[in-house]
């Protein structure tokens, strides 16, 4: 017989339970959440006062808040970036159409005297965004249409982003100022806007992929690109419309992160950005081969990253959290890896442990 | 012809095994190979061919048997420890590096060195050597991909002859090549052959096989079906060999099909389908968002003994849905004719690599033709994407399930959407009760077995996921639906179920192509039968007229015959 | 058979040639000190680490893979013999020969779980850029200053022809790149190399030793990285953990720049240093005329995309082989279906 037949039969070997799609999913989502609540509980119990909230001149404060809030630039990021993943591209701009977006925003705000244009700044973060999103069609071209594989299409914006944005404002820090920015950066609100944003961000993301079909879509050329090509799907569109969509998560990310400081940096604005982002939807569960993603999972691990960071901050200066990150994008390959897996399950199976080497099968076939 | 007494064998299998888990791959296989000879292995899907081959190379150990090279008993765990035994192969794939040169591929691996550093004098001087002992004389310091696959191929073989092989395999080393460059090859093989090597040569091609070979080797379901000289074995027994098929039985059968025994083993599950409802009913069709799948207009009437089909000729038929005017594609199919009707069902019958599948591929638009058009709704069109063809009503469920057919990681029920959702467009979606409506409606009708919708399709067994994606496109509601090889690989019961949900699907006035490699289904279920061989069409039968016989026939044909109408 | 045309694998090589030409004559042309022996000179001891570590990073392009840690290797190492010299106070000779021994250290942490574990090299590298820089900031998170006298003779150290200085940087540099075009043409390693860029599946067939070749590669990347950040204490005597940020992007781009296909299997060792060299000049030009140093990062980057564009056109082009998908390594193996 042929080895058609033997793929059948190791296909059928394991079935399993009646809801195994679903726990599945739930299961990529258990690890991540797992793991940010024992870090939450370690920080609650090592860190005084971790938890607490207050409301301090009208405005939340605590740690918790702070998490949120830093983390929210990571936050919008990843969802953008979920989408590529998803497809099985990779999209390496996003932190310097962060810094573009920031320098963009800044530049349009000042006055002319000063090189700028001199339009409200308002409308300089519209055409920060609408920048970003020209960006995003850049990269969306150069991988659906011309073929470029992402992570070299994508590099290319990567150099030269950062280039227009120091370009526009030069390389020195540049001030923000206006009534929009002070509202984005400290909002008459009790709650802080970053988090609000990723809120907002992160909804519309999840109607567009419940109401529309995009999602499904996406899944599906991530899965498998020549069986969605033979279904009918617009493989070439939904490829450029996801980078559009990372585009535009980016120039938001950029405005969140410079409202921040308040400061416009064509250098420091997203820095190393783009790492975090992809390792955030990593840890969420979405496979960077593609295929079936994680929203709430690529926000989560957004999430654990910046509670990391910042119960680190507690013990260890932040440059030296990078050691940490390392180990973790590690683990988390290594735990995506059959082969680790495999190899790994030799090792126990071989030490006796019977048990698992069923699991190891499993995992073979 | 060459004499066969002198002839000593090279290579000796006997008994040999191959087991891989549930499926008996080679049952007891002998086989040798002698000097000076070429050796055709001959077979259909499945037969054992490509795993006797592996076993050969190495690249699967054998799990019983014996084999001997020169006496000598071996067990090569690797194609590297095959080759230096003297057993190369060289594949239709040629498994070289393109964006090197010629003679570096051809030392790749055993440079020659001197004082430590690769000396690529002598590695240019021995490359020119080794491809003028096939009569080619090529720049050899030329980037290999520069050359055309035929030159990639002899590259191949002069390594293979240069790293000292006393067996060649050639595996379809012909599917990609030109007549004159087929031609250019038989001219080595010969010369090497002459020079006392033995050659196993695997091709699709009957013509080549017997323009060729000097001993045919057949084999079928993983078993032995005799070895004989090729000067001795007629087009039609081949063929009658290889499909398992002898012609005394055949007639034997047909008078059986005449007496209106055939329906016997077929009619087990039709009515129990049919009368569960399952069929798009006429009045779903045409709603755009359609995914009918409710009730059957043909629940009344008894099943009759004979399946059913309109076995009048083409001069009744309306108005075809779709026609191909020498529609063709260099290297992949030469141009043919096509006409379809609205409830047709045509058959594609041909040897397995005769184009049947390049066919369809063309039709639905996934490869682009370089000649002839085709017609539909009177209008002519050009597909360069599958989508295009599927605007217009086509559907097409490809060969190969695993790689452009299921998506794995979806569930079933986004699998059985997605076309009809890639079909609305972007922003167009189903709700997610008319989502589950549609998934669970088919599951039930086309009996797929899971226990819901919401199982990832890769842990559904093969006939279960050939369901799920015949369940795609019948929920997308097409004019036209191209089934390639929609049984391969799936039971007996699901083979039935398909060949039946077929039949009903044209009576409604869906037109079907239907490929297959078992001749008994092409037979049953087709109004009319095209005949393909060697990457043209040859023939084509029309009621009556089908039988596996007169397909086999057609196919034996030494010249294609004259393509009706 | 014979068609008259430029081999394709001269095609990106020969871009970058006249692209180097041209703007080294029209740089020249602008201003005219340019063409000056000295500056010349200068071009090379600048550019020399780049050329270091851009050299052993297109081996590990041309091998299919890619490194994103090098230049975190090569603040590692600025830092890692910094702080050898001045507070442990080691004798130079061991320090060099313990920074390379770091270096080759990361690099087969790159290779071995890249080999080993089958990971995708973008992601591994990824994790030990971090780690590395992550590492510079363990060592001490501000600058340490090199100031003993064996760093104020090392960045004086050279060849005076005249009134030309050939600096050390470019001594080793040179040697450095004597010794990578050797074994990547007159080696069986280096045409192992090509070989498994160009197709990995063939090279395992063909019996080459692709699995050990891969962890070499990654460990050499890594030395090179090492050598570049100790050259460079030549020109600023100091270990910064911050220092060459991003510029694994520099590295990637020349090598890209440099007619290297990011897909493997396709490059000069020579294109690579034009690629440095074309970096260089833009540097310099932009440097001359005053103008913003962002126009280095906009031309890099819109050469990195003509350069690719071109790749992709011409791999199109290539029959018989198909276009590799990083991301797609590992997802699927195509098993035969034919009998």
């Amino acid at each position: 017989m042929s080895s058609q037949a033997v793929l059948e039969s190791a296909s059928t070997a394991p079935k399993r339970g009646a809801d195994f799609g679903r726990l599945h999913l739930w299961g990529k989502l258990l690890w991540p959440a797992l793991a940010l609540a024992i870090l939450l509980a370690i920080d609650g119990i090592c860190i005084r006062g971790f938890f607490s909230v207050s409301i301090v001149q009208g405005r939340l404060t605590g740690t918790l808040v702070d998490i949120f809030r830093y983390g929210a630039p990571v936050m919008v990021l990843s969802v953008g970036m979920t989408f590529v993943l998803a497809t099985g591209g990779v999209d390496l701009s996003v932190g310097a159409i962060m810094a573009l977006a920031g320098a963009i925003a800044a530049k349009a705000a000042m006055p002319t005297s000063l090189n700028g244009m001199g339009i409200s700044p308002g409308s300089g973060i519209a055409i920060a965004l609408l920048v970003s999103v020209l960006a995003g069609m850049w990269n969306g071209m150069s991988v659906a249409w011309l073929g470029m594989q992402p992570i070299v299409a994508t590099l290319v914006l990567m150099v030269a982003g950062r280039g227009i944005a120091r370009l526009c404002i030069g390389a020195a820090n540049v001030p923000l100022s206006g009534t929009i920015w002070t509202a984005l950066h400290n909002p008459h609100l009790t709650l802080p806007m970053a988090p609000i944003i990723v809120l907002i961000v992160a909804v519309v993301a999840g109607l567009l992929t419940r109401v529309t079909s995009i999602g499904l879509f996406v899944e599906a050329l991530g899965g498998n690109p020549v069986a969605s090509r033979y279904a009918g799907v617009r493989v070439g569109l939904i490829t450029f419309m996801v980078y559009v969509f990372c585009g535009l998560c980016a120039g938001i990310a950029g405005i969140i992160s410079s409202a921040d400081v308040m400061i416009a940096n064509a250098s420091s604005t997203g820095m190393y950005m783009e790492l975090d982002a992809i390792l955030a939807v990593v840890i969420g569960g979405t496979a960077l081969t593609g295929g079936r993603f994680s929203l709430v999972g690529s926000l989560i691990g957004a999430l654990l990253i910046q509670t990391l960071q910042t119960t680190l901050i507690y013990k260890v200066p932040i440059q030296q959290t990078l050691v940490i990150k390392a180990v973790v994008v590690l683990a988390v390959c290594l735990l995506q890896s059959a082969e680790f897996r495999r190899k790994s399950l030799a090792v126990c199976a071989r030490l006796g442990l019977s048990r698992t080497r069923k699991a190891a099968a499993q995992v073979a076939s | 012809m060459r004499s066969e007494s002198i002839k000593s064998p090279l290579l000796q299998l006997q008994k040999v095994r191959k087991i891989f888990p549930g499926v008996l791959a080679l049952d007891d296989v002998d086989f040798s190979a002698r000097r000076g000879e070429i050796h055709a292995i001959m077979g259909e899907n499945g037969a054992g061919k490509s795993t006797l081959i592996k076993v050969l190379t190495g690249a699967y150990p054998r799990d019983g048997g014996r084999m001997m090279l020169d006496g000598a008993e071996i067990a090569p765990r690797s194609p590297q420890e095959a080759q230096r035994l003297g057993i190369s192969t060289v594949y239709q794939e040629v498994n070289l590096i393109p964006s090197l040169s010629v003679a570096e591929n051809i030392f790749l691996g055993r440079q020659p060195t001197r004082w430590g550093r690769i000396d690529w004098r002598q590695i240019r001087r021995r490359a020119q050597a080794a491809l003028e002992r096939l009569d080619l004389s090529i720049d050899v310091g030329r980037q290999l991909s520069s050359y055309s696959i035929a030159i990639q191929q002899m590259v191949a073989i002069a390594r293979a002859i240069d790293i000292s092989a006393r067996l060649l395999i050639l595996d379809e080393p012909t599917s990609s090549l030109d007549a004159n460059e087929v031609q250019r090859l038989f001219a080595v093989m010969r010369k090497l052959r002459d020079e006392g090597m033995a050659i196993i040569f695997v091709s699709h091609f009957l013509d080549q096989i017997y323009a060729i070979t000097d001993r045919i080797t057949v084999l079928r379901n993983g078993r032995l079906i005799g070895e004989y000289p090729t000067s001795q074995l007629s087009r039609q027994d081949l063929i009658a060999r290889m499909m398992g098929r002898e012609l005394a039985d055949l007639d034997v059968q047909l008078q059986q099909e005449e007496s209106g025994q055939r329906d016997s083993h077929q009619s087990i599950s039709m009515r129990d389908i049919i009368g569960r409802g399952i069929i798009p009913s006429p009045g779903t069709r045409g709603e755009g968002h359609g995914g009918g799948f409710l009730s059957t207009p043909n629940q009344s009437s008894a099943p009759s003994p004979a399946l059913p089909r309109s076995t009048g000729g083409g001069s009744e038929m309306p108005s075809p849905i779709l026609r191909a005017r020498s529609l063709g594609r260099s290297g992949s199919i030469q141009p043919f004719d096509l006409e379809i009707g609205a409830g047709e069902v045509i058959g594609l019958a041909g040897l397995l690599g005769s184009g049947r599948s390049e066919m369809a591929r063309l039709l639905f638009g996934i490869d682009v033709a370089d000649s002839g058009d085709i017609e539909i709704g009177g209008r002519k069109r050009v597909f360069r994407q599958p989508r295009q063809a599927i605007a217009l009503g086509l559907a097409f469920c490809p060969e190969d399930r695993k790689t452009s057919g299921i998506i794995p990681e979806l569930s079933i029920r986004e699998n059985i959407v997605l076309a009809l959702q890639a079909r609305g467009g972007l922003f167009k979606s189903l709700s997610r009760a008319r989502q589950d409506e549609i998934a669970s409606g088919y599951i039930k009708a086309l009996g797929i077995a899971t226990p819901s919708a919401e199982q990832s399709i890769g842990n559904l067994s093969g006939g279960n996921q050939q369901k799920a994606i015949l369940a795609r496109w019948l929920a997308a509601d097409p004019r036209l639906l191209i089934l390639d090889e929609p049984t391969r690989g799936i039971d007996v019961g699901a083979k039935a179920e398909i060949q039946k949900l077929v039949l009903s699907l044209c009576r409604q006035g869906t037109a079907i192509v239907f490929i297959s490699s078992e001749l008994e289904e092409v037979v049953r279920v087709s109004d009319r039968v095209l005949v393909l061989r060697d990457r043209a069409l040859v023939g084509q039968l029309r009621g009556a007229a089908i039988s596996e016989q007169a397909i086999m026939q057609t196919i034996a044909q030494e010249r294609p015959a004259e393509v009706a109408r | 058979m014979k068609r008259l045309r430029l081999d394709q694998r001269h095609v990106p090589l020969a871009a970058t040639l006249v692209v180097c030409v041209l703007l080294y004559v029209l740089t020249g042309l602008q201003y005219p000190s340019f063409f000056s022996p000295l500056v010349l000179a200068d071009l090379f001891s600048d550019n020399a680490r780049l050329d270091i570590a851009a050299l052993g990073s297109t081996f590990v392009i041309l091998s299919g893979g890619i490194d994103l840690s090098v230049a975190s290797v090569m603040a590692l190492a600025t830092m890692f013999m910094a702080t050898a010299v001045e507070r442990f106070h080691l004798h130079p000779a061991i320090a060099i020969v313990l920074t390379l021994f770091v270096g080759c250290g990361v690099g087969y942490l790159n290779g071995a779980l890249i080999h080993f574990f089958d990971l995708p090299p973008f992601l591994v590298t990824l994790a030990t850029l971090f780690l590395a820089r992550g590492c510079c900031f363990l060592i001490s998170m501000s600058p340490v200053a090199a100031e003993s006298p064996f760093f104020q003779s090392f960045g004086e150290a050279g060849l005076h022809l005249g009134t030309i200085t050939l600096h050390l940087g470019t001594i080793v540099f040179a040697g450095v790149a004597i010794v990578c075009i050797y074994a990547a043409h007159l080696t069986r390693f280096g045409r192992t190399v090509y070989a498994m860029g160009g197709n990995e599946q063939a090279a395992r067939l063909m019996g080459l030793a692709v699995g050990k070749t891969k962890v070499l590669v990654y460990v050499f990347g890594g030395l090179a990285a090492a050598l570049a950040g100790i050259m460079a204490m030549a020109n600023i005597p100091s270990g910064d953990p911050l220092n060459y940020l991003g510029q694994e992007l520099d590295v990637i781009a020349a090598v890209v720049i440099g007619g290297t296909v990011l897909t493997g299997g396709v490059g000069y060792l020579a294109g690579t240093v034009l690629g440095v060299l074309i970096l260089g000049i833009m540097q310099d030009f932009i440097t001359f005329g005053n103008r913003d140093a962002a126009w280095t990062q906009i031309t890099t980057g819109l050469l990195l995309f003509v350069f690719v564009a071109m790749q992709t056109v011409l791999g199109r082009w290539k029959p018989g082989q198909r276009q590799k998908l990083w991301t797609r390594r590992t997802s699927t193996q195509s098993i035969g279906i034919t009998s």
